[in-house]
C-alpha cells in the first residue's frame, strides 16, 4: 500500500526532477552537434564576462535574504505563537500569508510602485535613504537587499505559518515543566523551542535556497520595468536564460545550470548534516 | 526565481524524510534547463523551391495570421482589421523588444527548439533585429526582396530606410517609421527668455550653462533614457558602435568626439540642465512639464511626448523641431533611435495575408497618416504625414523641412549589431551618472562593457 502512496510523487520526480537533471547534465557534456565535449560547456561559461558578477549578485542576494528569513521567520512566529488569544494569532497569521497568495511575478510589478519615490506609499521611507529617483533605489549595490526584500515579503507568511504549525507539534508538557522550572518566554524559546524546531529551520533553509538561487522573475521583471537599468543577465539563471535563449548556446545553458545545482546541493548537505534532517528519532 | 510556497505538512518528524526528498527533487528541478528536440531542419534559400526565395510552408489562405506588436503599435493592427474584416488575423501585444530587452528573440529560440509556434508578422522597436533574425541553422526572418514583394513597391521606401534591416545586401524586415534624432526646442520659451537656438554642441553647452543659472529648473535635454548614446554619441559622430561585415565590432572611448561629448554632458548633467529621469518616467512629466527649453531626441517624440496629453502636453503652437546639431565647424549629423520595424516569419503558413497586411501598415493612409505618432518610412506615406502636421500647426518653425533634413543626415558610422547597445548603455551607465559619476571618467568602462557584449554574441573586437 505504502507503495502506492509514494507512486505518484516518484512519478512526478522523475518526469520533472530526475530525468531533466539527466538530460541537462548530458547536454552539459555533449557539443551543439553532439560528441563529448569535456568541459568546454563550463569554461566557456565561467569564461564569460557575465558570470563571475552574477555569481556574486546571487551569492549577496541568497546571503542577505537566506539570514533575514530564517532568522526573522523564526522571530515572527515566535510571537506570534506566544499571542494568547486566538482570533488575534490567527488573524495575524493570515495578513502575514496574503503577500504569498499574489504570483510572482504580479508582485513584483506591484513592487515596481513601492520603489518609485515618485508614486510610493512609502516615499519617505525611500527619501530617507538618500532615493530619489527609481533609477538610485534600484542602483546596482541596493538591488540584492531589494529583491531580499521583495522575496521576504512574498515568501516569509507561508513559513511564519510552517513554523506556527511546527511550534504546536511540541509537546504542552514539556512546555509545561519548563514553565514550572521558571522559564519565562525568552528562556523557553531559547531553550526549548529553537532546539526543537531545528529541523523545521534546516528545512526551510534548504527549500528557499533552492528557491533563491533560482533568482529570475524579480531581476527580469525590474529590467524591463528600469529601461534595462537593471541588468538583463544580473543573475545566473538569467544568464542560463540568454545563453539559451539569444545565443542559441543550450550546451552552455545546461553547463551554468549544473553548477547551479552542484552549488546548491553542496550547501543544502550542509544544512541537512547541520540540521539533522535525516537523523531519526 | 519560482516561488516555492512551503507545503503545510505534517508534523510529524517521520515525514522529515519525505520534505527532505521534495526538497532535493526542487533543487533537481532548480538544475534543469530547456529541453531541445536538437536543430530543426535548417531552412535553405532554395530559390528554386518558391517564388519568394526561401522555402515556404504549405499555404493555407483561410489559417489566421499571428501578429506581434507592441502597445503603441495596436491601432495599425486594429486599422487593418477594420480595413480588411475578411482576413483572419489574431492580434497579441509584448513589449516590441524595448529597451533591449530582447523577448522577440528570446521568444523566437523557444519556439525554434519547439518547432512551432512562431506568430507570423512581429514589430520591433529595435532595428538590430535583422542581424539576428537574418542569421542561424533556422533564421526566423523571411527575405522579403526575392520575389516576396514587387521591387516597384520596395522602392517607395525613403531611400536608406531599409539599410538596417538589410543584412549582406538581402532585405529581412519593412520600417515602420523613421527615427532621426531632432533638436526639439520650446519656441515660446526661447522668445520668452531671449535665447537663440543653438546650431552646434559649443552653442548648445553655453546655452545650457546660461539656463542653469538664469532659469533653473528648465532643461535642454535628458539622457535617463536608454537612447542617450543614440541621440548623443552617434549625434556626436562617436565611434562607439561600429559594425565592419557581419563580424566585426569596434568602438573607441578616446575618439576625440567621444570625449567632447562626454565633456559637454559633464558640463550640463551635474547643474541638472540636462535632467536624469526617463522621459516615460512619472517623475519626468511632474517635474519638468512646461520646462522642456530644448530636448535633443528622435522625431517620434513628437507624438510620444509633446503632443500627447498623458506627457508634456504642450501647447499647439510652441513646440519646434530643430534640425541636428553639428560640431562647430564640421557638418551636422545625427543618430537614430529605433523606427520600429516588420518582421514575416519564414513558418507563416499564410504569407497572402501577412503581405497585405504589411502593405497596410507600412504604405496605407489610413493608418500610417491617420494613426501613426511618427514619421512614416514609405516615402510617399512620411511626406502626407509632414503635410498633415503643417496643416495641424501644432508644431512650428518649418517642422516638416526640418525633419526630412535630418532624416538624410544620419550618420553612417553606427551599425546594427546582434546585441542591444542601449541594454549597455543602461546598465553600466545610467546607475553610474544617476551616483554623481561623470560620463568622461565612464567612458573606459562603456567602451569595455560594449565589448564584451560584442564579444560573448560572436563579433571580433577591434
Amino acid at each position: 500500500m505504502s507503495y502506492v502512496f509514494v507512486s505518484g510523487y516518484v512519478l512526478f520526480a522523475l518526469a520533472f526532477g530526475v530525468l531533466p537533471t539527466l538530460y541537462a547534465l548530458w547536454m552539459s557534456l555533449t557539443g551543439s552537434q553532439g560528441g563529448f565535449a569535456g568541459l568546454d560547456n563550463f569554461v566557456r561559461a565561467w569564461q564569460d564576462f557575465r558570470f563571475l558578477p552574477a555569481v556574486g549578485h546571487v551569492a549577496a542576494f541568497v546571503g542577505v535574504w537566506l539570514v533575514s528569513l530564517l532568522v526573522l521567520v523564526t522571530l515572527l512566529a515566535l510571537i506570534v505563537h506566544a499571542i494568547g488569544r486566538r482570533w488575534l494569532s490567527s488573524s495575524v497569521r493570515f495578513v502575514y500569508y496574503i503577500p504569498g497568495a499574489l504570483a510572482g511575478a504580479s508582485s513584483v510589478v506591484l513592487w515596481l510602485f513601492v520603489l518609485d519615490p515618485t508614486v510610493s506609499p512609502v516615499s519617505a521611507v525611500l527619501r530617507a535613504f538618500g532615493f530619489e529617483t527609481f533609477v538610485q533605489t534600484v542602483s546596482p549595490g541596493n538591488l540584492p537587499v531589494v529583491f531580499a526584500i521583495i522575496a521576504f515579503w512574498t515568501g516569509a507568511g507561508g513559513w511564519i505559518v510552517v513554523m506556527y504549525g511546527a511550534l504546536n507539534s511540541i509537546p504542552v508538557e514539556v512546555l509545561e515543566a519548563a514553565r514550572i522550572d521558571g522559564a519565562g518566554a525568552v528562556r523557553t524559546a531559547l531553550h526549548i523551542q529553537l532546539p526543537m524546531l531545528r529541523k523545521w529551520i534546516s528545512y526551510m533553509a534548504i527549500m528557499s535556497l533552492a528557491a533563491g538561487t533560482q533568482l529570475f522573475v524579480e531581476p527580469r521583471v525590474l529590467s524591463q520595468a528600469s529601461h534595462a537599468v537593471v541588468p538583463v543577465d544580473y543573475s545566473l539563471n538569467q544568464l542560463a536564460y540568454l545563453f539559451a535563449f539569444k545565443q542559441s548556446d543550450l550546451n552552455g545553458s545546461a553547463a551554468i545550470a549544473v553548477m547551479l545545482l552542484v552549488v546548491s546541493l553542496g550547501l543544502s548537505a550542509f544544512f541537512v548534516v547541520r540540521g539533522g534532517l535525516f537523523e531519526r528519532d | 526565481m519560482t516561488t516555492q510556497h512551503p507545503r503545510a505538512v505534517a508534523t510529524r518528524p517521520r515525514q522529515l524524510l519525505t520534505a527532505t526528498a521534495v526538497a532535493g527533487s526542487l533543487l533537481a528541478v532548480a538544475a534543469c534547463s530547456g529541453g531541445s528536440t536538437g536543430p530543426s531542419d535548417s531552412a535553405t534559400d532554395g530559390a528554386s523551391s518558391s517564388p519568394y526565395g526561401f522555402e515556404t510552408v504549405t499555404q493555407d489562405p483561410t489559417s489566421a495570421i499571428t501578429i506581434w506588436v507592441d502597445a503603441s503599435r495596436e491601432p495599425a493592427a486594429e486599422a487593418f482589421q477594420k480595413a480588411y474584416p475578411d482576413v483572419p488575423v489574431k492580434v497579441e501585444t509584448y513589449d516590441g523588444g524595448a529597451n533591449g530587452s530582447g523577448s522577440f528573440q528570446t521568444k523566437v529560440e523557444a519556439f525554434n527548439q519547439a518547432g512551432s509556434g512562431w506568430p507570423d508578422v512581429v514589430f520591433s522597436t529595435q532595428n538590430n533585429d535583422a542581424a539576428w533574425a537574418s542569421q542561424g541553422t533556422d533564421p526566423f526572418a523571411a527575405p522579403l526582396d526575392k520575389g516576396y514583394f514587387d521591387q516597384s513597391w520596395l522602392d517607395g521606401f525613403t531611400p536608406g530606410a531599409l539599410a538596417p534591416v538589410t543584412v549582406d545586401g538581402t532585405v529581412y524586415g519593412l520600417r515602420n517609421d523613421l527615427a532621426p534624432a531632432v533638436t526639439w526646442y520650446d519656441k515660446s520659451l526661447m522668445d520668452q527668455f531671449g535665447y537663440t537656438v543653438p546650431t552646434t554642441w559649443e552653442e548648445y553647452q553655453a546655452l545650457g550653462e546660461k539656463v542653469a543659472t538664469e532659469h533653473p529648473g528648465y532643461i535642454v535635454g535628458d539622457i535617463g533614457d536608454p537612447w542617450a548614446p543614440e541621440v548623443y554619441f552617434w549625434g556626436a559622430k562617436a565611434p562607439m558602435n561600429t559594425v565592419t561585415g557581419v563580424d566585426q565590432f569596434s568602438a573607441d572611448a578616446t575618439d576625440p568626439n567621444t570625449v567632447a561629448m562626454a565633456k559637454v554632458l559633464d558640463a550640463l548633467v551635474p547643474s541638472g540642465a540636462i535632467a536624469q529621469e526617463s522621459v516615460f518616467s512619472p517623475e519626468f512629466v511632474q517635474k519638468y512639464t512646461g520646462k522642456v527649453l530644448m530636448l535633443p531626441g528622435p522625431v517620434w517624440y513628437s507624438g510620444a511626448l509633446f503632443e500627447n496629453a498623458d506627457s508634456l502636453n504642450a501647447a499647439p503652437g510652441t513646440i519646434a523641431a530643430g534640425l541636428p546639431l553639428a560640431w562647430d565647424g564640421q557638418d551636422a549629423a545625427t543618430g537614430n533611435v529605433g523606427g520600429g520595424t516588420w518582421f514575416v516569419s519564414r513558418h507563416s503558413a499564410n504569407l497572402d495575408a501577412a503581405k497585405k497586411f504589411l502593405e497596410f501598415v507600412t504604405s496605407d493612409a489610413r493608418y500610417q497618416v491617420d494613426l501613426a505618432p511618427g514619421l512614416p518610412a514609405y516615402q510617399s506615406m512620411g511626406q502626407q504625414w509632414l503635410a498633415k502636421q503643417a496643416e495641424s500647426k501644432f508644431f512650428v518653425d518649418g517642422f516638416a523641412d526640418d525633419v526630412t533634413k535630418a532624416a538624410g543626415e544620419v550618420w553612417d558610422g553606427w551599425g546594427y549589431p546582434k546585441f542591444s547597445q542601449e541594454a549597455v548603455w543602461a546598465k553600466t551607465m545610467t546607475p553610474e551618472i544617476a551616483a554623481g559619476k561623470t560620463i568622461e571618467s565612464l567612458l573606459a568602462t562603456w567602451e569595455k562593457a560594449l565589448k564584451n557584449e560584442a564579444q560573448a554574441n560572436g563579433y571580433k573586437v577591434s
